[in-house]
């Protein structure tokens, strides 16, 4: 009896996450990461109740969106790229000459009812439009389609850059160019442009980055010598990280965090919060929960019967690992200090919504083929 | 490429993007893997490092603000220096509550809405565990009442900062200009690092034109701290950096004769050195003491300056654009004679007014009867107004004007202070531009005598005075003569900048309009003969007097019956010794009346001061 009332509801469930298109595996991960990181932002924020209610919220209406766009039909998806791309970067030149300026980055655009950064339409639109782009082709892809895909994904991202937003112009140009190596890029120009890329490495260190993104790189090889700046930052964040042991000082007990030694420590760097409340056995389970929500989309991708969506997919759930990588590097001293949050976990919405929809994505391609397991 | 490679075959594109897809899957394992092995080596293996780092904790790295470089003037006399004062300081994180404590402060010490709001503002751009100012110069009182009861305040503490001082107190406060509270505005222009700890900076004048200089850089100091934040030792130390130290041109004694001089009058005096563009003196009366500035002036003190009708505030020297009246006819003068309009014995008739062909309106003299026959020597000596309308007409507007931009009028002298303005040198283009309209020959006439549109500072008639004692060389005026690096006291001397070189046609032009300007001084019936008396050197100098208002055409100029602010500026410019001019002075007196009387006394005092007790 009990057990036939569970498999009842167990495919009510199913069946009402059918309709909505939803993928349950990838959804019950996602809300798995969400409660997670509610409890790491309350003890971020310094027992603040109230961003935590405000941070739920932009969670709420994210996942609203998500279902939104895992109702969108493929073939539209394929139809609005061209033209969400277009509006994104038109809006890029617009916060170029009308943008407001933001602790020295001019990046958001102000519309009257809503201030938001463009930057983010071109996460999801940039490898949309590539993607869009490469599926009709053959593929692996030729010289000439590698050139055009090369000239979308640089566009945006030259754009963005000298915003300067560093950390969304590597979000945006990996995305673009993981949908080219998925697309089989041969081996041999990958090669060749790594080689060309490090060679040209002297010249972009000294004409393509800001002063204070050059100091950013020493800081990291050399924490000790800005003490007072970002060098603070990474020695705050590692004594944070390295006491927290293997299980860690226990949640809201890390003193480093609530002590306020870290900075940003609720947006991006709330990785040492949760690395000292947790300590090395919290991190595992957290990064294996991150892997299962990538590989879950990885799957997704390979899945797919055509190749926008093997391509899309595959892009966005590469991209969600540039997120981690970058940030958990970052808060950990191995990587430069550029402003990438941890996903879904850091305080703020605008990664936030960007993500969840490219969430959605996934579950339109994944329903495309119907019920896929 | 082969026919096969150009169709689409599904099945070879899907495995290849499969394979795509694990190779990408096992990389990003591979990196989550380093980032694992990172954490590993961070919590595992330097868990007892950091946790002790962590525990001890309380390793905080401190901010060392460096001291402010001292400012000497000429001969090495202090004029700014900084004197340790006591300030009452809060560490917010050892405070619970943070309203209560301030509200139990007031039983002991005053403070106003204004400490309390700066407090607020620093608080926002500290970092953890740094005391913030609330309340800067306790006094001795101030300071006995706290140390007595600081007991019950956690996390407030009195510190002993170096804060600056001006020791001459108003002397010298517009050629120094003074430091006051760092505020968000002045943050966004420098890096805000080296001003972490810094509470003051350059807010006007030499202070803040040389503030890259006299900042200093920041030290860092990782102190070991108990559980309530206190400092138990320090663990190691960079110390700051010393700002440099600024060794000026000017002599302080020299300015304090300068400004004693003026008495209670208003007005401006800069005295160079014309050989080289040193300021010896720079004076703007009246003066206002530059430490009330320095812990934040009370809105009371403020406002009685701000609103005085003196306006003390205000550094005519630099900033006040003043007609320059007749000091311009020596300049005109020899204009005249290097475009051979006029002839140095050519003489022109005065009957006390000239008139423009086809005009009616007659420009005045001021000497009403007229000065009858005048050569060149004549007019300058005497300062005759027809003279000057008759030679501008033949001149005309664009030689005045290309000729006297050679001198530096209408353009900023480039001094190393702030605050500078323009002056006004009129031309044709100008009045274009700025009114519309086209240039009127009646304007060319009062434009010859100084008057109507044409404005200069102070330093720049001084400048241009300084140009015309060394026949035409034209320095850039500075303030300061050396700066002292620090650590290693190296003297850097700023070198002499030449601004512009007038290149003389005839030499005995100059000689000729030099000496009716030695003329003006000491001849018997010069205009400015009354300070010849018992003086030891010669004397090159012209007077002037702008007017404020102007007279309507059948009115007389009376100085009893008008108001003393609508009375005319007295002006007088000099330089001395006349055959090896060592300093060249401008004066300008506001609504002193006539330059002779007012301006040329203030500058004799100036020059009898700085040559008679330098040599």
């Amino acid at each position: 009896m009990n057990h036939s009332l569970d498999a009842d509801s167990v495919s009510i469930t199913r069946r009402i996450l059918d309709a909505l298109r939803l993928d349950p595996v990838l959804l019950s991960l996602l809300v798995i990461l969400a409660l997670f990181g509610s409890l790491v932002l309350y003890s971020a924020t310094g027992s603040d109740q109230g961003a935590v209610l405000r941070q739920g919220t932009r969670i709420m209406v994210a996942m609203m969106l998500l279902i939104a766009a895992a109702n969108v039909p493929v073939r539209m998806l394929r139809k609005v790229s061209i033209w969400l791309y277009l509006g994104g970067v038109g809006l890029l030149v617009a916060v170029m000459f009308f943008g407001e300026v933001g602790k020295g980055a001019q990046r958001w655009l102000d519309l009257g009812f809503i201030r938001f950064q463009p930057s983010e339409i071109l996460k999801l639109a940039v490898p949309m439009i590539v993607a869009t782009y490469l599926a009709d082709r053959v593929l692996p892809v030729g010289f000439k389609e590698l050139v055009v895909s090369s000239v979308l994904v640089l566009i945006p991202v030259m754009l963005i850059a000298r915003q300067p937003d560093l950390g969304t112009a590597i979000l945006v140009g990996s995305a673009g160019f993981f949908v080219l190596f998925l697309a089989g890029v041969r081996w041999r120009i990958i090669i060749s442009l790594a080689v060309m890329f490090s060679a040209m490495a002297p010249l972009l260190w000294k004409f393509a980055l800001h002063e204070y993104q050059r100091k950013r790189i020493l800081t990291l090889l050399d924490p000790e010598s800005d003490p007072l700046g970002s060098g603070y930052h990474i020695i705050q964040s590692k004594i944070a990280i390295g006491s927290g042991g293997v299980y860690g000082k226990g949640w809201l007990n890390g003193t480093q965090s609530q002590l306020d030694f870290i900075p940003e420590r609720s947006t991006d760097f709330i990785f040492s919060v949760f690395g000292e409340e947790f300590g090395f056995f919290g991190s595992v389970v957290l990064i294996l929960i991150y892997l299962a929500i990538i590989f879950r989309g990885l799957y997704i991708a390979a899945h797919s019967n055509e190749n926008f969506g093997r391509l899309l997919a595959g892009a966005l759930s590469l991209t969600f690992f540039v997120y981690l990588f970058v940030n958990t590097g970052m808060v950990a001293g191995m990587l430069p200090v550029v402003g990438v949050p941890l996903p879904l976990i850091s305080y703020g919405g605008t990664s936030m919504v960007t993500l969840m929809m490219g969430f959605g994505l996934i579950m339109s391609i994944r329903s495309a083929k119907r019920f896929l397991v | 490429m082969s026919k096969r490679e150009q169709l689409k075959d599904d099945f070879l594109e899907s495995r290849l993007i499969r394979r795509r897809l694990v190779l990408a899957a096992i990389f990003t394992v591979i990196l989550l893997g380093l980032v694992l092995g990172r954490l590993y080596v961070l919590q595992v293996v330097g868990y007892e490092h950091y946790s002790t780092l962590s525990d001890s904790n309380r390793i905080r790295i401190k901010a060392l603000p460096p001291t402010r470089g001292l400012i000497f003037d000429r001969h090495g006399v202090v004029m700014a220096n900084n004197l340790p004062t006591y300030r009452l300081e809060i560490v917010r994180e050892q405070v619970t509550d943070l309203d209560a404590t301030l509200d139990q402060l007031r039983q002991y010490v005053e403070y106003t809405d204004q400490d309390l709001k700066r407090f607020r503002q620093s608080s926002k751009r500290r970092r953890p565990f740094e005391s913030i100012p609330l309340r800067l110069n306790l006094d001795d009182a101030e300071v006995a009442r706290l140390a007595v009861n600081l007991h019950k305040f956690k996390g407030v503490e009195i510190n002993a900062r170096l804060t600056r001082n001006y020791p001459h107190g108003e002397h010298a406060v517009h050629a120094l200009g003074y430091v006051g509270r760092i505020d968000e505005r002045d943050l966004s222009e420098v890096n805000e690092v080296e001003y972490a700890g810094t509470t003051h900076i350059g807010k006007l004048g030499l202070e803040k034109f040389y503030e890259h200089e006299l900042h200093g850089s920041v030290g860092v100091q990782q102190v070991e701290v108990n559980a309530n934040g206190r400092t138990l030792r320090v663990l190691s130390e960079s110390p700051p950096v010393q700002g440099n130290n600024l060794h000026l041109t000017i002599d302080s004694r020299l300015q304090r004769v300068a400004e004693e001089a003026f008495a209670d009058r208003n007005g401006a005096a800069v005295a160079i050195d014309p050989t080289n563009g040193e300021i010896l003196a720079l004076v703007s009366m009246p003066i206002f003491n530059p430490n009330l500035f320095v812990n934040g002036i009370s809105y009371a003190n403020y406002d009685a300056l701000r609103d005085s009708p003196e306006r003390p505030l205000f550094n005519r020297a630099l900033s006040g654009q003043y007609p320059p009246g007749s000091t311009t006819k020596p300049f005109y003068g020899l204009a005249g004679l290097e475009a051979r309009v006029n002839q140095k014995d050519e003489k022109t008739w005065c009957g006390g007014y000239y008139l423009l062909p086809n005009e009616e309106r007659r420009y005045r003299d001021w000497k009403k009867e007229g000065h009858g026959h005048m050569n060149l020597n004549d007019a300058i000596t005497q300062s005759c107004d027809v003279y000057f309308y008759d030679l501008a007409y033949r001149l005309g507007i664009d030689r005045m004007s290309e000729f006297m931009a050679q001198f530096g009028f209408g353009v900023k002298t480039g001094v190393d202070s702030t605050g500078e303005r323009n002056g006004l040198l009129p031309s044709r283009e100008w009045k274009r531009r700025h009114e519309g309209m086209p240039w009127f020959p009646g304007e060319t006439l009062i434009t010859g005598i100084g008057q109507g549109a044409l404005l200069v500072t102070p330093l720049q008639l001084a400048n241009s005075t300084a140009a015309f004692a060394v026949k035409g060389t034209r320095y850039q005026p500075r303030l300061v003569r050396s700066v002292e690096k620090i650590p290693d006291y190296n003297m850097i001397d700023i070198a002499d900048r030449v601004a512009g070189r007038y290149q003389l046609l005839k030499p005995s032009n100059w000689e000729h309009v030099h000496n009716a300007m030695v003329n003006v001084v000491h001849g018997l019936r010069g205009t400015a003969q009354g300070i010849n008396r018992g003086l030891e050197y010669k004397v090159a100098g012209k007077t002037g007097t702008a007017q404020v208002f102007e007279i309507a055409q059948d009115e007389e100029y009376d100085e009893e019956t008008v108001a003393e602010k609508l009375r005319d500026h007295a002006l007088f410019v000099s330089y001395a010794p006349a055959e090896d001019p060592k300093i060249a002075v401008a004066v300008i007196v506001e609504n002193g009346g006539s330059g002779s009387s007012v301006a040329a006394p203030i500058a004799r005092q100036i020059m009898d001061a700085y040559l008679l007790e330098e040599s």
